[in-house]
């Protein structure tokens, strides 16, 4: 019952935020200096042409017209179309945000697998060399500029020794296999394709461990600081006095309590990582929702930059409002308030 | 210093009654020192506590001397006239050697004056963004705490909204439609910046005004504004200051992310960003320079983000047993 008040109070605000989300970024591109009709048109577009242009899409009328236009469009499944590709916004958002999703799963995957030993580390032996490693590893990790870091790789893992490749997200000589999910690691293991995703998996190792890199970082700091709280908590204490091994305090005391904090840095790290790695996705190439992002921005390109700011922050207030579920699911202390 | 209570005792048994106390000046400041001994060896303990960790004493180290380089570096740097876009292209993309420590670029321009001048703006911006980002939301923040109701609603809603917007990427629209240069991208990251302070200092403001002492402030007559400033504010500093010292890593890192997609400072202004960017198209065979930049970059703000880390550990009150 608690849950549904809960839940009803949170989805209220959802569209009170994605409407001030809208405003501002239709703000932001209707300031621009550019005209992005211009662009559309081309360099050699007579002057009726871009008049002609103008009114067609609309940018003629005041702004307030314009901006309730869009947003009925919106409601009608019409997100409009980019002027550089002219293809149909929703449909790329989409394409592109599989791409964005996958990276997501396979960078919080590593994060996870690296950052939870690491802290544990950390914690066991506070203050001694592994401390002094693991906190220098995970401050290390957010200290890198992430498209030098790329580049770097790139150089090292891919032109040099061949390991992995370029760039990109599949190898453009093979048969780029039929999507049902559209993540393609999973589409390949669907299809039985078992060549096609070790080819997949080669592609995607470079961006995600890029992207992993503020994983790591987050949850191991998240983690150590939780562990080394709860390791002063009394019960700690009196599980020690009455003889329980370490090793079981520390797998079903420490950990049960420390992960309900980290539950919840993980859903803002996933919603934030599903906002599209920008610059990893420039460096390396990742058709993600981050590169549709820049290069409608670096374009001016309104529609497709509308959509993805919406179609990205409606993403973002959804795994947030999950995450406060779970987060509160898993504690009931904390309760439904 | 007061820990033990018994070595109080003949130390005020055998002082001087008060009156005497104040009529010398030098006294004025035994007393001082004598009334807050506690936060003096407080303050004490914390340095020597930060000293002992290796990892922050590198941070401290590595940050004195950015900004020793970001102050001095104009005085010595090897080759001015490189900062300013001069070209020598008979000398263009020579791998590093004794006169050129990184190299020179595309235009033969010598890569290591470029870095190191580099560090004085990407400093300057940090600390602009960072007081932008605090002004406003510390502002924000500790009006939407005190005041609650509707107030806090509006404010914080406001920045919920703020806080949705992907990364870097409301930056990168602000920048790309106001147009390019380092002054635009300033302003853009100081936009995307504040909510998290406000976010920050509204959560300890809900805490503190039910505390005693505002009580007490308000009981002898203090105002709204004299309790939220000079009352709950100062008690947040540490707060502000640790969140501060972690930040500026990342405002330099954002600002060269702005500059490595075309759209912060502009060249031939040196950036380490907008320098990686350029080097790029020379990979592999000139790989000096995007390298030597990005290191610079990437131990810069390591030395930030240790010393934030460090500074967190001594300061957070929920850190400080050992």
């Amino acid at each position: 019952m608690k849950l549904a008040r809960f839940l009803v109070k949170r989805l209220l605000l959802i569209p009170i935020i994605l409407l001030g989300l809208s405003l501002i970024t239709f703000g932001i591109s209707h300031v621009i200096p550019g005209d992005p009709v211009k662009l559309a048109a081309g360099p050699q577009a007579r002057p009726d042409q871009i008049i002609k242009l103008t009114q067609e899409y609309g940018l003629d009328r005041p702004l307030p017209e314009q901006y309730v236009r869009y947003i009925s469009n919106l409601f009608q499944g019409n997100w409009g179309y980019s002027i550089s590709n002219k293809r149909d916004v929703f449909h790329d958002l989409v394409t592109y945000f599989t791409a964005t999703l996958e990276l997501t799963l396979v960078s919080t995957l590593i994060g996870l697998v690296v950052g939870i030993p690491l802290a544990i580390i950390s914690a066991r032996w506070r203050d001694r060399w592994p401390d002094h490693a693991a906190r220098f590893v995970s401050i290390g990790a957010v200290s890198v500029p992430v498209f030098w870091i790329a580049i770097i790789l790139q150089i090292v893992l891919a032109q040099n020794l061949h390991w992995l490749p370029v760039s990109g997200r599949f190898d453009p000589r093979a048969n780029y296999p039929t999507t049902h999910t559209g993540l393609l690691l999973i589409d390949t293991l669907l299809a039985g394709n078992i060549p096609a995703f070790f080819t997949a998996l080669r592609y995607i190792i470079m961006p995600a461990f890029c992207q992993s890199l503020l994983v790591i970082a987050l949850i191991t700091r998240q983690l150590r600081g939780d562990l080394l709280d709860i390791l002063r908590k009394d019960f700690v204490l009196v599980a020690r006095a009455n003889g329980i091994p370490e090793r079981r305090i520390w797998t079903r005391y420490l950990m049960k309590n420390a992960l309900i904090a980290t539950i919840s840095q993980l859903g803002f790290l996933i919603g934030f990582q599903l906002g599209g790695a920008v610059l990893i996705e420039y460096v390396l190439d990742w058709p993600g929702i981050g590169q549709y992002a820049l290069k409608a921005a670096l374009l001016l390109d309104f529609q497709p930059i509308m959509g993805a700011t919406l179609f990205v922050g409606f993403i973002v207030v959804i795994v947030n409002l999950m995450t406060d579920v779970v987060y509160r699911l898993v504690d009931p202390r904390i309760g439904f308030a | 210093m007061s820990l033990n209570p018994l070595s109080e005792i003949p130390s005020t048994s055998s002082a001087p009654p008060l009156l005497v106390t104040n009529s010398e000046p030098q006294n004025r400041l035994t007393r001082w020192l004598k009334d807050h001994a506690s936060q003096l060896s407080d303050i004490r303990r914390g340095l020597f506590r930060f000293s002992r960790n290796r990892l922050s004493m590198i941070g401290v180290v590595i940050v004195l001397l950015g900004l020793l380089i970001a102050i001095t570096a104009p005085l010595w740097v090897p080759y001015p006239d490189d900062v300013t876009g001069s070209v020598n292209m008979s000398i263009r993309l020579h791998p590093p050697s004794a006169d050129h420590l990184f190299g020179t670029d595309d235009a033969g321009r010598d890569v290591f004056s470029r870095t190191i001048m580099a560090t004085r703006i990407s400093f300057e911006v940090g600390v602009i963004i960072l007081l932008v980002a605090i002004t406003v939301g510390v502002f924000l923040g500790a009006i939407a705490g005190y005041f609650g109701g509707w107030i806090n609603q509006v404010i914080m809603r406001f920045t919920d909204i703020m806080l949705t917007f992907p990364g870097i990427f409301l930056a990168l629209a602000i920048s790309a439609a106001l147009g390019r240069g380092v002054l635009n991208a300033t302003l853009a990251l100081s936009v995307t910046w504040w909510p998290g302070y406000c976010r920050l200092v509204e959560a300890q403001m809900l805490k503190m005004k039910e505390e005693d002492f505002v009580a007490g402030a308000r009981a002898l007559g203090a105002g709204n504004l004299r309790i939220i400033f000079r009352h709950i504010l100062p008690n947040l500093l540490t707060a502000i200051i640790v969140k501060a010292s972690m930040d500026f890593g990342f405002a330099v890192l954002n600002l060269a992310a702005l500059g490595f997609i075309g759209v912060g400072v502009l060249p031939p202004e040196p950036d380490w960003g907008s320098m990686i960017a350029a080097g790029r198209r020379f990979i592999p065979i000139s790989w000096w320079y995007s390298t030597f930049p990005g290191l610079f970059m990437f131990i810069t703000v390591l030395g930030f983000n240790l010393l934030g880390d460090g500074l967190r550990d001594l300061l957070d009150p929920n850190a400080t047993v050992r």
